[in-house]
């Protein structure tokens, strides 16, 4: 560190020199900025699982294009939209297919933990609107009560969940039915369930004998190759004439349900505020650290001016402290959020990871805003007066 | 121009604080020190000692009066021009003023660094060498505070000489130290300052280090009321 300061700033190392002199406040210090960096490491973790969990069902589906209702902000919420709208929506040249897209919360009581599966229900004949893992799988959705579960929802073990085949299938109840699992996908729990179901249309509407099979919670389109979707989707606006659905392309509804959670959910808004007081106990902490430094050296900063050394010279070294404090404390940080992140995740099976990219810009946050703290603690050294040493 | 003065006062006059607490500290100082001498000035406290060499040594301000430092003039210089002739001086202090981070030849590199471009190895070696002229061969590494004063003293007479200042402006430099070590850093300065041609202006009351002096200065209420040549 000190001969990478020397090469870097072409002198002494002073910061370091000065910061290491006293271990223990060194310490501390270190201690500090690891501290803010585990903060912000933490929240920005949950809030990229959240992310991940609020994208993961959209990854269920293939589809060009989907009709919702008005208030249907999050896949899970808002109202249904009539069937008759599809049919319209058919006769355009460019729509190749439609389906119908069912969602409810399927309670399970289990011995160990009660649980709740958001279930889709669709149609086991259109294998095409479900990803490739799925679709190899929905014929058997064909079958009365049969169920396709997340092997990775919360309260289900692993062990459990792998012994589910066609051959071994798992029942269990729920509403007044026997539902039989025939086979896994991979999930994974969210914020809002602790797992996912796929069963048929059919099943569906057993289970939940309120709903009628005229109004799914969403519809499906894909395109013909070649069509322009923006073109489709201003078509279908004249085409459907319930002016309050919202017809969006399959991503964007995607993206702004991510956007919906991140900035309009209390979750998402606590979780970036966090990030946010993360940044700040860091610059303020770096700051704090920096300007008792000046303080505590204003003698020694005077006499170096009075034997000609100038401002840069005085920046440069609060500079390079704040360096020292921002790169030497990342590094626990980054250590102690990755752990904790790990176990946070193994806890609440949420996929709570450190990515290359969060390590990257936070350690770029953090020596920016270290730097930014040691800038602003530089303004005590105007009380370092020479003509004061005599 | 070599025998030029370093430095040329001339009606300087200094005034501290403003409105009714404003007080005029120094009058008509007429000073001139030519190149190698080695000059002494003293007088009671609160006679203005301190404040003639902060303003020749371009730590503060001039007011009023003209003050040339080696052919430059103080009255009015930019703050940029002022860092650059503080460059050529070397100070020593009442207290050491080392840093306590720093070893005893760190110190001294610092001395030295304040002059762009100097080689790292050759600072450390000029370093070194200012600290065997001072006594301290075996001190380089130390830290202040393993030191006793007087060798801290002279860690800072080594650090004040080691870029082979023109003038060298010392404020009663053994005050905080005993009479064996003050004679010590005395005659070091007198020795170094010889050797290299260097212009000393010392401020002190010990009266063993008037005999060592060329020119003797008295000051009192802001007036030099006291010029006395030696040797
Ligand atoms: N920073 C200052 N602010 C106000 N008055 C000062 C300041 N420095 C010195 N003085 C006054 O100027 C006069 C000369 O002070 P100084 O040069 O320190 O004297 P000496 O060094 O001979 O003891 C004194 O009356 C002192 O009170
Ligand atoms: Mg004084």
């Amino acid at each position: 560190m000190s001969w990478l300061l020397r090469r870097l700033f072409g002198r002494l190392p002073i910061g370091w020199l000065q910061l290491t002199h006293n271990r223990t406040r060194f310490a501390a210090a270190l201690a500090g900025v690891a501290f803010a960096n585990v903060l912000v490491f933490v929240q920005l973790g949950i809030m990229n699982s959240m992310a991940a969990a609020t994208l993961r069902p959209y990854e269920f589906f293939q589809a060009d294009l989907m009709i919702s209702a008005e208030d249907a902000n999050a896949f899970n919420e808002g109202g249904n939209v009539a069937r008759q709208w599809l049919l319209q929506a058919m006769a355009d040249p460019d729509v190749a297919d439609g389906m119908g897209l069912f969602l409810g919360n399927v309670p399970w009581d289990r011995a160990t933990k009660d649980i709740t599966f958001t279930t889709f229900g669709v149609d086991p004949a259109q294998a095409a609107f479900l990803s490739p893992e799925i679709a190899g799988d929905a014929a058997l959705l064909q079958v009365q009560d049969a169920a396709l579960l997340d092997r990775l929802a919360r309260g289900l073990s692993r062990d459990e969940a792998a012994a589910i085949r066609p051959q071994s299938p798992l029942a269990f109840e729920t509403q007044g039915r026997t539902l039989t699992a025939f086979a896994t996908f991979a999930g994974g729990g969210g914020f809002g369930g602790d797992g996912y179901m796929l069963v048929s249309d059919q099943t569906f509407l057993a289970l939940f004998p309120a709903r009628s099979s005229n109004a799914p919670d969403h519809i499906l389109l894909t395109l013909r190759p070649g069509a322009n979707p923006t073109q489709v989707i201003a078509r279908l606006k004249t085409l459907i004439s319930d002016p309050s659905l919202r017809i969006r392309s399959y991503a964007d509804a995607a993206q702004e349900d991510l956007r919906y959670q991140q900035t309009r959910r209390p979750t998402g808004v606590i979780f970036g505020f966090g990030v946010l007081i993360g940044v700040l106990v860091g610059l303020v902490i770096v700051y704090q650290v920096l300007s008792t430094d000046v303080a505590d050296h204003l003698r020694e900063y005077a006499t170096f001016k009075a034997m000609g050394y100038g401002p840069r010279f005085f920046l440069g070294i609060v500079l390079e402290e704040a360096l020292v404090l921002g790169i030497m404390g990342f590094v626990p940080g980054l250590i102690v959020g990755t752990a904790i992140l790990t176990l946070m995740a193994a806890i609440t099976t949420l996929p709570l990871t450190m990515t290359p990219f969060m390590a990257i810009s936070v350690f770029l946050g953090t020596i920016l805003f270290s730097a930014l703290s040691g800038t602003i603690a530089t303004r005590r050294l105007a009380a370092a007066d020479p003509a004061d040493l005599f | 121009m070599s025998d030029a003065p370093i430095i040329a006062t001339a009606g300087l006059n200094h005034w501290f604080g403003s409105g009714d607490a404003r007080k005029q500290a120094l009058f008509d100082i007429n000073l001139t020190l030519q190149r190698g001498s080695f000059t002494v000035l003293m007088g009671p406290s609160g006679s203005g000692k301190t404040t003639v060499l902060t303003l020749v040594g371009c730590l503060r301000a001039v007011q009023d009066g003209s003050a040339l430092l080696l052919g430059q003039e103080l009255n009015g210089a930019s703050e940029a021009m002022l860092i650059a002739l503080r460059r050529k001086l070397g100070f020593i202090f009442q207290a050491h003023n080392l840093h306590e981070s720093l070893t005893a030849a760190q110190n001294v590199i610092m001395g030295l660094q304040v002059h762009p471009g100097v080689p790292e190895a050759v600072a450390e070696q000029a370093a070194v060498h200012a600290l065997g002229l001072v006594g301290l061969a075996d001190r380089t590494g130390y830290l202040p505070a393993n030191l006793s004063g007087g060798q801290k003293q002279r860690v800072a007479v080594a650090r004040a000489l080691v870029g082979n200042p023109a003038l060298v402006l010392a404020d009663e430099p053994t005050a905080a130290l005993d009479k064996d070590s003050a004679a010590d850093v005395v005659d070091l300065l007198k020795r170094m300052g010889r050797a290299r041609g260097t212009t000393t202006l010392l401020v002190t009351h010990d009266p063993r280090i008037l005999d060592r002096a060329d020119r003797i200065l008295t000051l009192e209420d802001g007036r030099i009321v006291k010029v006395e040549e030696r040797g």
